[in-house]
């Protein structure tokens, strides 16, 4: 069965998924759909795919089995509502949904009408952080009781710039670009969080979004978790992703290349892990895919998704369901973030201040009043 | 071409293995003399070319090899472009146009701008492949530079939407501007043969992983094998040890008993290991491999 799958937009994101779904032996990729004229008429002119600049049209016209959406975030919600009511399965890329109300209603949509639905958080098809969420549901480290999850990367170096990205209400910053990543990896291996506290979302370069997002998880059962996201570190050469997991029998730590796991105690574990130090690398990881490009999770990605259809499947690694999970989170923490701190005043009615002496709290009260 | 390539991710912190590993590479290489150094040697061993990236540092190295001809008369580029992170991360914040537009050159003569400008507005896909080449190129200046190839990201993002004008429009220009062969570094060898046989591209040189353990080789190891026994190009063999996950011994006698690899690539950050890879190939190849 070969599937008639559409593409709508055709950013960064929109061409790489192109050329690999256009290279899958299972599918026909039909038409695409963009909103620049000049994107569309160079792959018109050389490549021949047919084009549309109304993605309405575009489903109502080729009726795809399936369709791919990767325009910016604040288009998710229409678009996805469109292609279910007709039906089609929809691959979306991440963040899903900015609307948690819109978000909740299409994952409805989409479970009652049975239809495959996919988000694309890439890491999930990431050889090192499948086989940490194996080694972490397998009991390996004991009791989780802490998860850390970075992601750091060179995207915005200075003060300017002006596309979507770097547009507030159209789902940019680095909440939704990197740390949605992060927080994704951490609902995926250790669950969602209950809660989150102490959430920071500073600009370093950026007129309109935040470039840093720190924030602290916490989980009914006592763990704890922390987050990290930094768009604007030149120091690392592309955006670079690690998860850390501590347990009460020892700590995994995994990112794109390598998983790293120490054991305090050895027995009665899997086979091939020792007390101490374990590495497993992504040449043993990575299952091989039929098409290469940027790693082998984006193809993964896409081929989870042409044969869950195939196989009438809908329970994906990366469902809405999960994704408006990571949603949540996102909010939560944007929340959070405006929410107010204890500063150091709030403090000053709590200590006992003699007011006549010369120094110590006195002179401590003098400086905080 | 040459039978042994330098390569350089070592240099640029690119570890398929380890962050970590990268990172201590790219504190170790951070000085560009540390490179030139390593290089220096690779060359005293004799190897005498430098395939790399045309990553600005580059310009360094390429600074340092112009003022000493007499030392470097030997010594070859064959340049990879473009250093494709520089082009993704622009395009994540500026968008995917406005990138490209920022890569064009922006001094030198007003025809180049007015090119450059009438190329955007008339989707003159060659004027602006043209122009993104020399670009790239610019750096290489009064170096030899026998062989240009276009590096496995854009190939493969080309060859996977079916731009395959694109791989015409590189070829004629590496050609006709820089009287070099064109190259192409692709993760999906036999996919992209396919194309260039079909864009008449004759004995096309196209380097792809090639290891013993198939990593990153996509079609699958027996395609790779019966590829490069049968079909018609020049193959170069990288990431033959896959990243450190098979001994250099193994990795290199695997490549070559592939008789018609007719090169191979691979970055060292020591002396004494470019001696040894290169005391393995020496060792391997004359007796088995005919077509050196």
């Amino acid at each position: 069965m070969t599937l008639r799958i559409a593409l709508i937009g055709l950013g960064k994101m929109g061409l790489s998924h192109y050329a690999i779904i256009n290279s899958h032996p299972d599918v026909n990729l039909v038409a695409v759909c963009d909103s620049s004229g000049y994107m569309l008429d160079v792959l018109n002119k050389y490549v021949g795919i047919k084009c549309y600049t109304d993605y309405k049209k575009l489903l109502s016209e080729e009726k795809p089995d399936a369709v791919l959406i990767a325009t910016p975030s604040r288009f998710h919600g229409e678009m996805v509502k469109a292609a279910l009511d007709l039906n089609i399965h929809v691959f979306c890329e991440k963040p899903f949904c900015l609307d948690l109300a819109q978000g909740q209603r299409l994952v409805e949509l989409a479970e009652s009408k049975g239809l495959v639905n996919q988000v694309g958080y890439h890491y999930r098809f990431v050889g090192a952080f499948q086989e940490m969420k194996r080694l972490v549901d397998a009991g390996v480290i004991g009791r989780i009781h802490h998860v850390r999850a970075e992601a750091y990367g060179p995207v915005v170096l200075k003060p300017k710039g002006s596309t979507w990205r770097t547009s507030k209400n159209e789902g940019g910053g680095c909440l939704y670009d990197y740390a949605c990543h992060g927080i994704d990896l951490v609902n995926y291996i250790v669950g969602r969080p209950d809660a989150v506290g102490g959430t920071v979302l500073n600009k370093v370069f950026s007129r309109d979004v935040e470039d840093e997002v720190y924030s602290t998880f916490f989980y009914a059962d006592g763990k704890t978790g922390q987050i990290a996201a930094n768009w604007s570190d030149e120091s690392y050469r592309k955006m670079s992703t690690k998860v850390s997991v501590w347990g009460s029998n020892g700590k995994i730590a995994a990112d794109r290349q390598e998983v790293q796991i120490y054991l305090r105690d050895g027995t009665n574990q899997m086979p091939n892990l020792n007390k101490g130090w374990n590495t497993r690398y992504t040449t043993e990881l990575t299952d091989e895919v039929w098409y290469y490009l940027r790693g082998e999770e984006y193809s993964a990605q896409i081929d989870h998704f042409v044969q869950s259809i195939k196989a009438g499947r809908n329970d994906t690694r990366s469902t809405f369901r999960s994704a408006l999970e990571t949603d949540l989170v996102a909010a939560m923490m944007i929340k959070d973030g405006e929410s107010s701190h204890v500063d150091v005043g709030s403090m000053t009615q709590t200590m006992v201040m003699p007011t006549k002496k010369v120094g110590g709290l006195g002179f401590i009260n003098k400086l905080l009043s | 071409m040459e039978r042994i390539l330098f390569g350089d991710n070592q240099f640029f912190g690119v570890n398929h293995m380890s962050e970590e590993k990268a990172r201590a590479q790219a504190m170790k290489f951070q000085d560009i003399k540390a490179v030139i150094d390593v290089l220096d040697a690779a060359y005293d061993e004799g190897i005498k070319v430098f395939m790399c990236t045309t990553h600005e540092r580059i310009g360094e190295v390429c600074d340092h090899m112009r003022a000493d001809p007499e030392r470097y008369k030997d010594f070859q580029f064959y340049p990879c472009m473009p250093y494709a992170h520089k082009y993704a991360n622009a395009a994540t914040e500026l968008g995917i146009l406005e990138a490209l537009r920022s890569f064009l050159p922006e001094e030198g003569a007003f025809n180049v701008m007015l090119k450059g400008g009438m190329s955007l507005a008339t989707k003159d896909v060659e004027g602006i492949g043209q122009l993104l080449i020399d670009a790239e190129m610019k750096m290489f200046q009064g170096l030899q530079t026998p062989v240009i190839f276009l590096q496995n990201v854009v190939t493969d993002l080309l060859l996977g939407l079916g731009f395959k004008e694109a791989f015409r429009i590189f070829a004629d220009h590496v050609k006709n501007k820089y009287n070099a062969e064109p190259g192409f570094i692709t993760m999906n060898m036999p996919k992209l043969l396919d194309v260039l046989e079909e864009l008449g591209i004759e004995k096309p040189i196209v380097c792809s992983n090639i290891n013993k353990i198939g990593f990153r080789m996509c079609g699958g190891i027996d395609t790779y094998e019966t590829a490069i026994a049968g079909r018609n190009f020049r193959p170069v063999a990288m990431s033959v040890f896959a990243s450190g996950a098979i001994s250099p011994k193994e990795a290199l006698e695997y490549v070559c008993k592939q008789k018609k690899i007719e090169s191979i690539v691979f970055g060292a950050s020591s002396r004494q290991n470019i001696r040894q890879t290169k005391q393995l190939i020496d060792q391997f190849l004359p007796t088995e491999c005919g077509t050196f």
